[in-house]
């Protein structure tokens, strides 16, 4: 399939170290924190209280009145022992469900698959997604069930599974390409049918040629489904550029959406998710991370619990080398260093990356040179060199009426900097000062 | 859990977490390395007093930017190499028998004045080099236009004998007496007349390609402004042969191709958007034809380029990228 082009993007070494490692089960933990906030939109409230007995797959954490929300699911059985705050991996204490397991450990879901997916009303299999608290597991976030219900005036005429994997290191999407093509084609074909459309492409990077190849072969006997190869390009996985790429689509700026061009986007972890929810009745208890990086003794790719604690799965893949020196969830480009190994593992964690001392950029920096190297390559088209100094001097008014908050925060310019300018923190500071003063405003 | 992990010190930071391999010192130290053939081949022909305006100019340029950043109390930043290429272009924009002193003065403004009073590495509105030669060439015009024969090295050198440019020559006399007697190949090669570094026409392309290959500049600048120089003045030519130059005389002549290679595209002081970066080298083009064909200076690219940096803002302000997404629908 042909590639359109879109403006901009890197090539930065790909550093798939764990990309040959099939995906392996992690033990279970002793103990599991499920923070009430794992996706985007309002956050839950605990419906089991400390010292209650709950079972795997029991609903614990639930926001009645939003429908931007995703439930939270007890991911293993125990009893909890706490509900109090904990470390987040997106920085701060956010409020968390903690549970020790039990001796008795039962499989969540059905004994068998179900076959008559596909026969049921399309409704009312979307209501099995919001039942089993799926969200988008490229790191995004956002509630799944959500995504599946594009208001009736915008239309959707394609399903887009995104195989990208752009990030350096991670792998975890490339393994459930190469080991479960089947079970995908089921979740996309779902998905199909709850959308009530008849074509989907999903759209892998050429240097995983494997994946390429083995669900081509997957997809042969269905009806609507493509493979499309993309160009090697970070960030060919974010959600616009894959639709431009794909079909010369742009999404509108925010609060544009991709169903504003009658797309919906999903990502390949997401489908096998989809998948286990509706044809084995597994709610989002689990999830494949990739555990990578020269700090780290023994890279995985590893089927883990949600909930369970980083430390733990350091621990499993052999520790940290000597010269470790920083964690960081999900992968080098978007993910979050942690300055604690008690965070856990949540809905959006992709992979744990540890860097050693060597790798971890120097963080002192120089005035900007306007060498324009992160205009050219900047994936949105805007200026970073101007958005950074705009916030640097505390001009968020200016930095909004030069697009600040349409940046995606890919990281580009900050990778290509010769100056080593830290404008994606610099862009996050004036976003986050615009959003309060709007909040600010709004409750006045 | 594991002792390793609960004693450790993490660092924490923004995304992302690595870096591509640019930095300021190594594009600074490409651009050096990217010059010196075109120095080289000036001490070449014009003999060993080159590399005493070569080393003068290096190390004046140096000892003000370390003055400079002291007395403003910045961090002293001599060895990113951005005060070595200010120099080395200095020297390579300079007379080959320029005196000493002027060497000095002219070396101290363009990193004084031109530089550090901005702001330093990033806030010139003007290249510095550029700055100080048209500097010198107001207050010393003399000194600035007394040009000498090339006498390469290991011939038997007489005394420097005085000479005018082919650009200077054809002021004077108009092209159609002069395009005779100038050799295009003694053009390319910088066996002419001219500043100390401009004059190898191969040397520079060879440097400005180099820059390329390693993406420190991209050909924007560089082709739009000798793609408007080789058109403007092809079209006069064709218009009258008798008083104007060939196009390909304009090309290898002068210091166009060190401008458009080296300071035209200096990070600072052109726009930032690669559409206005053409922009820039059109009106870089149009000026320096305009100048030599029509101006009291035989040559252009000075004042070109430094007229064209006074544009970039203007240029910047209304040559913006137009964001993924804002063209509308999008369907």
């Amino acid at each position: 399939m042909k590639n359109y082009k879109f403006v901009g993007g890197i090539h930065p070494p790909a550093n798939k170290l764990s990309a040959k490692l099939p995906i392996e089960k992690a033990p279970l933990p002793k103990k599991v924190i499920l923070p009430l906030a794992q996706h985007i939109g309002a956050p839950n409230e605990a419906i089991v209280a400390k010292g209650e007995e709950v079972i795997i797959g029991q609903v614990i954490g639930q926001n009645k009145k939003a429908f931007v929300s995703a439930l939270v699911h007890a991911s293993i059985s125990g009893k909890v022992i706490d509900v109090a705050p904990y470390p987040h991996p997106l920085g701060l204490k956010i409020p968390a469900i903690v549970i020790e397991a039990s001796d008795e450990q039962p499989d969540a879901g059905y004994k068998q698959e179900k076959t008559n997916i596909l026969s049921e009303d399309p409704a009312h299999v979307q209501g099995l997604i919001y039942a089993a608290g799926l969200v988008g597991l490229g790191g995004a976030t956002f509630p799944t069930h959500v995504k599946l219900s594009p208001p009736e005036n915008k239309p959707i005429d394609t399903l887009i599974i995104n195989g990208a994997e752009c990030e350096p290191y991670l792998t975890a999407d490339h393994r459930i390409m190469l080991e479960y093509p089947n079970q995908l084609i089921k979740g996309i074909q779902a998905l199909m049918h709850i959308l009530g459309i008849k074509q989907a492409i999903i759209g892998i990077e050429y240097n995983k040629p494997d994946a390429i190849e083995v669900l081509s072969h997957a997809v042969k006997n269905t009806s609507g489904i493509q493979v499309a190869g993309l160009k090697v390009k970070y960030p060919q996985g974010s959600e616009k550029h894959l639709i431009k790429a794909l079909l010369n689509r742009e999404v509108p700026l925010p609060p544009g959406l991709p169903m504003d061009v009658g797309v919906v986007v999903q990502n390949i972890g997401t489908i096998y998710a989809v998948y286990e929810a509706l044809y084995w009745g597994k709610p989002l208890i689990e999830r494949v991370v990739t555990v990578t990086g020269s700090g780290i003794k023994t890279p995985k790719n590893l089927l883990v619990r949600i909930g369970t604690p980083i430390a733990d799965i350091i621990e499993y893949c052999g520790g940290l080398t000597d010269d470790a020196a920083k964690i960081i969830l999900g992968g080098p480009m978007m993910g979050m260093a942690q300055y604690t190994t008690e965070v856990p593992v949540i809905k959006g964690t992709s992979g744990i990356l540890v860097q050693t001392e060597s790798e971890v950029p120097a963080s002192a920096y120089h005035d900007c040179i306007r060498c324009g190297k992160c205009v050219s390559i900047c994936p949105m088209c805007l200026l970073p060199n101007l958005l950074g100094i705009y916030a640097e001097k505390q001009m968020f008014a200016e930095a909004e009426a030069a697009g600040v908050l349409n940046c995606l925060e890919c990281g580009c310019c900050v990778y290509v900097c010769p100056a080593n300018r830290p404008m994606i923190q610099m862009i996050k500071h004036a976003k986050a000062s615009i959003m309060a003063k709007r909040r600010k405003a709004k409750a006045a | 859990m594991s002792q390793t992990t609960e004693t450790k010190q993490l660092f924490v930071s923004t995304s992302p977490h690595i870096r591509g391999q640019d930095s300021i010192r190594g594009i600074m130290y490409s651009v050096l390395f990217a010059l010196l053939p075109a120095a080289l081949m000036g001490v070449y022909f014009f003999g060993l007093y080159s590399l005493v305006i070569i080393a003068v100019s290096l190390a004046t340029a140096v000892i003000c930017e370390a003055l400079m950043q002291r007395a403003m109390g910045r961090p002293i930043t001599i060895l990113d190499g951005s005060a070595l290429i200010t120099g080395l272009l200095l020297a390579m924009n300079l007379p080959p028998n320029a005196p000493w002193w002027l060497v000095v003065v002219g070396s101290a403004v363009s990193i004084i004045i031109a530089k550090q009073i901005f702001g330093g590495l990033g806030g010139n509105p003007f290249n510095p080099a550029l700055v100080r030669r048209v500097v010198l060439l107001i207050s010393w015009p003399v000194q600035m236009t007394a040009w000498i024969k090339p006498t390469p090295l290991f011939t038997n050198a007489v005394d420097a004998i005085s000479t005018a440019t082919p650009l200077g020559m054809v002021k004077l006399n108009g092209a159609a007496k002069v395009m005779g007697q100038i050799s295009l190949l003694d053009s390319i090669i910088g066996y002419r007349g001219g500043c100390l570094g401009e004059t190898s026409v191969i040397a520079l392309l060879l440097g400005g390609l180099y820059l390329l290959y390693k993406k420190h500049i991209t050909w924007h600048i560089p082709r739009s402004y000798i793609a408007t120089t080789a058109v403007l003045s092809g079209v006069f030519y064709l218009a009258n042969p008798v008083s104007y130059a060939s196009p390909l005389f304009h090309l290898v002549n002068g210091g166009l191709m060190l401008g458009a290679f080296f300071m035209a595209t200096d990070y600072v002081s052109c726009p930032i958007t690669q559409k206005g970066q053409i922009i820039f080298g059109i009106g870089c083009g149009i000026l320096t034809v305009v100048i030599r064909l029509f101006g009291a200076y035989p040559e252009g690219v000075s004042f070109a380029i430094l007229l064209m940096n006074a544009a970039s803002p203007i240029i910047d302000r209304y040559i913006k990228p137009v964001a993924f997404g804002a063209k509308g629908a999008g369907k």
